[in-house]
C-alpha cells in the first residue's frame, strides 16, 4: 500500500511536469534574448540612439479614420498625424501653413480665399487640389453622410451648411469653391475670427475624392482603404488589434522636416500596466493615475501637462419635467454652494494629478489679448473662489429667501472611481460648510448624464467642456439662452446681446471682442453665480528624457508629432 | 441519436431567439443616445444622424430589421467603430479571448485533477493539506490582484516574461496563470472531494479484493467515476472564463472581447451589444450540448437516447 502510493506520487510528478511543460513550453528561447531594456534604459549606446522610433500607448482603439465622421480625441490625433488640412497646429497652438501657403481676407470678412501650395501629393500619387477641400467639407455636412461633427463644426460658420445639412439646399451651395487646381474660396455666413484656428480641425480635412467614392462605404475602414496627405502614414492598422504602427510619409510636401522614422502604438487601458511597461522600457510614455503620483513624483521623468479642459458645477434653475424646489434658482444659494468647498484641497489632494483649480470657465493659457498677448484668465483673475465666510453668509441669505431653513439638492456625477471619489468629497464639503444642505448623490455612466443633461432632469450637475477652436467663444457661447448647450436654463438678456455683439458687429475689432469675452464672463459667474468652476485638467505622465518635440495642443488632435524626434539621453 | 441531436438544435435556435428578442428590447432601454457628440448637436441635426443609422423608425419595425439581417448572418454596422460590420470586430476579437481561455480552462483543470488527486490519495498528510491551501488561495485571491502581482514580479522585477500586450506564445504565458487559478482551484476542490468518496465505494474494495493494482484502482475504477460530476463544472467554468477574461485583458492589454463588449454598453454601441450577447449565448448554448453528449461517454448509466439494451 505505501509502496504502491509512492508510485502513484512518482506518476503524478511526471505527469506534472509534463503538464507544466505544456504551459511554459519553450520559455528558454526568446523571451530573454530578445527583451531590450532590463527597465534601465541603459541600451541607449550603439545604434539604438539613431533610430528614429518611438513606443507609444494609446488609451483605446481608434474608432474612425473617416475625418467626416470622427467624433473624438483619438481619431482626431491620428488624422492629424497621417493627414494635412490648409493649417496645422503648431509650437504653443498657432496656426502654421498646411496645405495652404497663406490667405487673404475680404474687406467684409466673409470670404477667405486660401492659395494651396502645387507640391503636395496624395501617398497614391495624385495631387492636393482646392477640390479636395470642396469634396470633403460638401460631404461632412451632407445629410446621407449622418456625420455629427460636420454640421456641428461648420454649423452658422459656412455658408448655407446647416441649410444644407437639414437638406434644404443642394450640397453644392455650400460656400466652398475651388476657382483653380491651388485657390481656395471659402464663404462664410458670418464674420468668424476664428476660422483660421477651424481649418486645422480633423473634420476639415481634405478628402481624395476619386479615392473615396471608389471605396464607397468601406472607405477608411483600415489601412489599405487609405490615402494619406500628411506627416505620417499607417505601415500596420487593423481596427480591433489593439495596436499600430505608422511611418514617415515620404509623399509629404514637408517631409524633410519630420525626422521620426516610426511610431508603434499600442492599447492600454490599464494604467498599472501602462507603468509596468514603462518601466521595463517596452513604451517610451504612460500616463500616471492620482493612486501612482505619489509614488513617482520625485521620478525624474515625472511630468505635468496642462490641458484646457475645464469642469463645473452647472445648477440648473428650471427642472423641465419634475419637482424642483426651486432652490437653484435663487442667486444666492448658487453663489454659496460654488464659495463652500476647499477647490485647493480637491485639485491637489483628490485628483494629484496637477490639476489645477478653475476660478473662471475660459481656462489658463488658452486665450491671449490680441494686442498685449495677456492671458484671458489673468486679466479676468479669480472671479470664484473658495470662501466659507462668505459661502455661509449667501446660504442664510438664500434660505431666507426661500423661506427655508433646510435643503435637499440632488448632485449628478460621473460614476468612474475619480469622480466617485471627488462627489464624494465635495458631498462633505458642501454639508459641512452649509448647515442644513443635504446633498443626494446620484452617480451614472456617462451617457445616461448627458441623456439627463439635454433632458434638464437635474439639479445640480459635474460637467465639463474642452474647446472646439482657439477662442473664448468656445466657452462663452454655452450660456446663450436656450442654446444646446445650456440646459440649465440660464439666460440673461444683457450676456445674449454681448454674445451677439461679439459675433457680429465686434467680429473684426479684436481688442473689443475680447473684452466683450471678458465682460460676459464675469456676468456669468460673478453677477450671476450660473455656473461654480471645479477645476482645469491636467495629466501627469511618465515620459523618457530622450521623447523630444511632441506638442499638446490646445484643441482637435490631443498630440502633434511633425516635429517629435527622438533625441540624446 | 440523430434525432436527438435534431431536436437539440431546434432548442438551441428557440433559445437564441428568446435571447435575442429580450436583450433587443432591454436594450432599447437603456437610457441615453448612441450619437457621440449629442450634447454638441441640436434636436433637428441629432434627428438627421439617427435617420441614416434607421434609429428613428419604430422599435417594433428596428426589431424586424435587426431579426432578417440576423436570419442573413448579418449582425449590422458599429457606431463606435465608424462602417466597421460587427461580425469582422468579432471575429477579430474572439481569437485572443478564446486562446486565452481554452488555454486557461485545459491547463487550469489538468493540474487541477492532479492536485485533487493527489490530495485524495494522501488524504489527511502534509501533502493533502498543501494542495487544499492551494485550492483555498487559489479560490480566495481575486484574479485582477493575483495578474497585478505576477505582472509585476515576473514581468518588472524580474523580467522573465513580457509584461503585457499578446504578440506570440511567451506573451500567453502569464496571462494564463492569472486566469488559471480558478478553474485550477475548482478542478482540485471537486476531484478530492469526488475521489475520496469513490475511494471509499464498495466496488473500489472489490477491485482491491480481486488484486487490481493500485494504479488500476485509482486511474482505471476511481478517477473515471470521480470525474463524472466534473464535467458539469467545467461548462459553465468554460463560459465564465470566455466572459471572465475582462479584466485579465484590460491588465495584460489583450485585444480580446470582453472589454469590447464593456466599452460597448458604456457608448450605447447597439450592434456591437447584440453581436456579443448573441455570441456568448451562442456559445453557452453549445457547450452545454457538448456536455450532454460527453456525459454519455463518460458514464455509461446516462444515455440521451432512450433504454435499449
Amino acid at each position: 500500500m505505501k509502496k504502491s502510493n509512492w508510485l502513484l506520487l512518482v506518476l503524478a510528478l511526471v505527469l506534472s511536469m509534463f503538464l507544466a511543460a505544456c504551459s511554459t513550453g519553450g520559455d528558454s528561447e526568446g523571451s530573454e534574448g530578445s527583451d531590450s531594456e532590463g527597465g534601465e534604459g541603459t541600451a541607449e549606446e550603439g545604434g539604438e540612439s539613431t533610430e528614429q522610433v518611438l513606443n507609444l500607448i494609446n488609451g483605446d482603439e481608434i474608432p474612425s479614420m473617416d475625418p467626416s465622421m470622427a467624433t473624438d480625441t483619438y481619431a482626431f490625433e491620428f488624422l492629424g498625424a497621417t493627414m494635412e488640412g490648409l493649417y496645422r497646429l503648431g509650437e504653443g497652438g498657432k496656426p502654421v501653413p498646411g496645405i495652404a501657403k497663406d490667405h487673404t481676407v475680404s474687406d467684409d470678412a466673409l470670404t477667405w480665399t486660401f492659395n494651396l501650395r502645387d507640391d503636395a501629393v496624395w501617398s497614391n500619387g495624385d495631387p492636393v487640389t482646392a477640390n479636395d477641400f470642396v469634396y470633403a467639407w460638401q460631404r461632412a455636412v451632407d445629410p446621407a453622410t449622418g456625420s455629427e461633427y460636420g454640421p456641428y463644426m461648420m454649423g452658422g460658420v459656412i455658408k448655407n451648411a446647416t441649410a444644407v445639412n437639414k437638406g434644404e439646399v443642394p450640397v453644392d451651395q455650400l460656400g466652398v469653391t475651388a476657382k483653380d487646381d491651388h485657390t481656395l474660396v471659402v464663404e462664410l455666413e458670418k464674420p468668424v475670427p476664428y476660422f483660421e484656428s477651424l481649418t486645422t480641425f480633423g473634420t476639415f480635412l481634405p478628402l481624395n475624392q476619386a479615392f473615396v467614392e471608389e471605396q464607397g462605404d468601406a472607405f477608411a475602414t483600415d489601412m489599405d482603404k487609405l490615402v494619406y496627405n500628411g506627416p505620417f502614414k499607417f505601415t500596420e492598422w487593423n481596427p480591433g488589434d489593439g495596436d499600430w504602427t505608422l511611418e514617415k510619409n515620404p509623399d509629404y510636401w514637408d517631409a524633410e522636416t519630420v525626422k521620426l522614422e516610426k511610431m508603434n502604438f499600442k492599447v492600454v487601458k490599464d494604467t498599472a500596466t501602462g507603468i509596468n511597461a514603462y518601466e521595463t522600457g517596452e513604451v517610451d510614455r504612460a500616463g500616471l493615475s492620482a493612486d501612482f503620483v505619489d509614488q513617482y513624483s520625485t521620478h525624474e521623468d515625472y511630468k505635468i501637462q496642462e490641458e484646457t479642459t475645464v469642469f463645473w458645477l452647472k445648477f440648473n434653475q428650471v427642472w423641465k419635467d419634475g419637482p424642483s424646489n426651486g432652490a437653484l434658482a435663487n442667486e444666492n444659494i448658487r453663489r454659496a454652494i460654488s464659495m463652500a468647498f476647499d477647490k485647493q484641497a480637491l485639485a491637489e489632494t483628490i485628483l494629484n494629478n496637477g490639476s489645477i483649480p478653475a476660478t473662471g470657465v475660459v481656462p489658463l493659457n488658452f486665450a491671449p489679448h490680441p494686442e498685449t498677448g495677456e492671458d484671458f484668465r489673468k486679466i479676468n483673475g479669480d472671479l470664484v473662489t473658495s470662501d466659507v465666510e462668505a459661502a455661509k453668509e449667501a446660504w442664510q441669505k438664500g434660505l431666507e429667501e426661500l423661506g427655508v431653513d433646510s435643503l435637499t439638492v440632488e448632485f449628478l456625477g460621473d460614476d468612474s472611481d475619480t469622480a466617485k471619489n471627488m462627489n464624494a468629497y465635495l458631498k462633505n464639503q458642501l454639508e459641512t460648510n452649509l448647515e442644513g444642505l443635504t446633498v443626494e448623490l446620484k452617480e451614472v455612466p456617462f451617457e445616461q448624464r448627458l441623456d439627463l443633461d439635454t433632458n434638464m432632469t437635474y439639479e445640480i450637475e459635474f460637467a465639463g467642456w474642452g474647446p472646439d477652436y482657439l477662442d473664448p467663444n468656445t466657452w462663452l457661447n454655452l450660456w446663450e439662452t436656450g442654446g444646446g448647450n445650456n440646459m440649465m436654463g440660464y439666460s440673461n438678456p444683457e450676456y445674449d446681446a454681448l454674445l451677439k455683439k461679439a459675433n457680429n458687429e465686434l467680429a473684426l475689432k479684436p481688442v473689443e471682442r475680447f473684452e466683450t469675452f471678458l465682460e460676459m464672463e464675469k456676468i456669468l459667474l460673478e453677477e450671476d453665480a450660473a455656473v461654480a468652476p471645479v477645476y482645469q485638467r491636467a495629466r501627469a505622465l511618465l515620459v523618457k528624457p530622450y521623447v523630444k518635440g511632441i506638442l499638446k495642443n490646445p484643441f482637435g488632435p490631443d498630440y502633434e508629432y511633425k516635429w517629435a524626434y527622438k533625441g540624446e539621453e | 441519436m440523430v434525432r436527438y441531436l435534431l431536436q437539440r438544435f431546434t432548442y438551441m435556435l428557440i433559445t437564441l431567439f428568446i435571447i435575442a428578442t429580450f436583450s433587443f428590447f432591454l436594450m432599447k432601454l437603456l437610457p441615453g443616445s448612441p450619437l457621440s457628440a449629442e450634447n454638441k448637436l441640436s434636436e433637428e441635426q441629432q434627428e438627421i444622424v439617427l435617420e441614416k443609422y434607421g434609429l428613428n423608425d419604430p422599435v417594433p419595425v428596428q426589431y424586424l430589421n435587426y431579426l432578417g439581417g440576423l436570419v442573413q448572418g448579418d449582425l449590422g454596422i458599429s457606431f463606435q467603430f465608424d462602417s466597421q460590420p460587427v461580425t469582422d470586430i468579432l471575429m477579430k476579437r474572439i481569437g485572443p479571448s478564446a486562446e486565452l481561455g481554452a488555454y486557461s480552462l485545459i491547463v487550469g483543470t489538468l493540474l487541477g485533477i492532479l492536485l485533487g488527486l493527489v490530495s485524495a490519495i494522501f488524504h489527511n498528510t502534509w501533502i493533502d493539506y498543501l494542495s487544499v491551501f492551494i485550492a483555498v488561495i487559489g479560490k480566495s485571491i481575486p484574479a485582477f490582484v493575483f495578474a497585478g502581482m505576477l505582472q509585476y514580479f515576473i514581468g518588472v522585477k524580474w523580467g522573465v516574461l513580457p509584461v503585457a500586450f499578446w504578440e506570440g506564445f511567451e506573451y500567453t504565458i502569464m496571462p494564463t496563470i492569472a486566469l488559471m487559478i480558478f478553474p485550477l482551484a475548482t478542478a482540485a476542490r471537486f476531484t478530492r472531494t469526488e475521489m475520496l468518496e469513490v475511494l471509499g465505494s464498495d466496488y473500489i474494495t472489490t477491485a482491491r479484493a480481486k488484486g487490481v493494482n493500485e494504479v488500476g484502482v485509482v486511474f482505471k475504477h476511481g478517477l473515471r467515476n470521480a470525474l463524472i460530476p466534473l464535467v458539469t463544472v467545467v461548462g459553465p467554468l468554460a463560459v465564465s472564463l470566455m466572459t471572465g477574461t475582462l479584466v485579465i485583458e484590460q491588465i495584460f492589454a489583450i485585444p480580446g472581447l470582453g472589454e469590447q463588449f464593456v466599452k460597448a454598453v458604456m457608448v450605447l454601441d447597439y450592434p456591437i451589444i447584440m453581436g456579443t450577447t448573441l455570441l456568448f449565448a451562442f456559445l453557452f448554448v453549445v457547450i452545454i450540448l457538448v456536455i450532454d453528449l460527453l456525459y454519455g461517454l463518460i458514464d455509461p448509466r446516462i444515455r440521451v437516447t432512450g433504454g435499449e439494451k
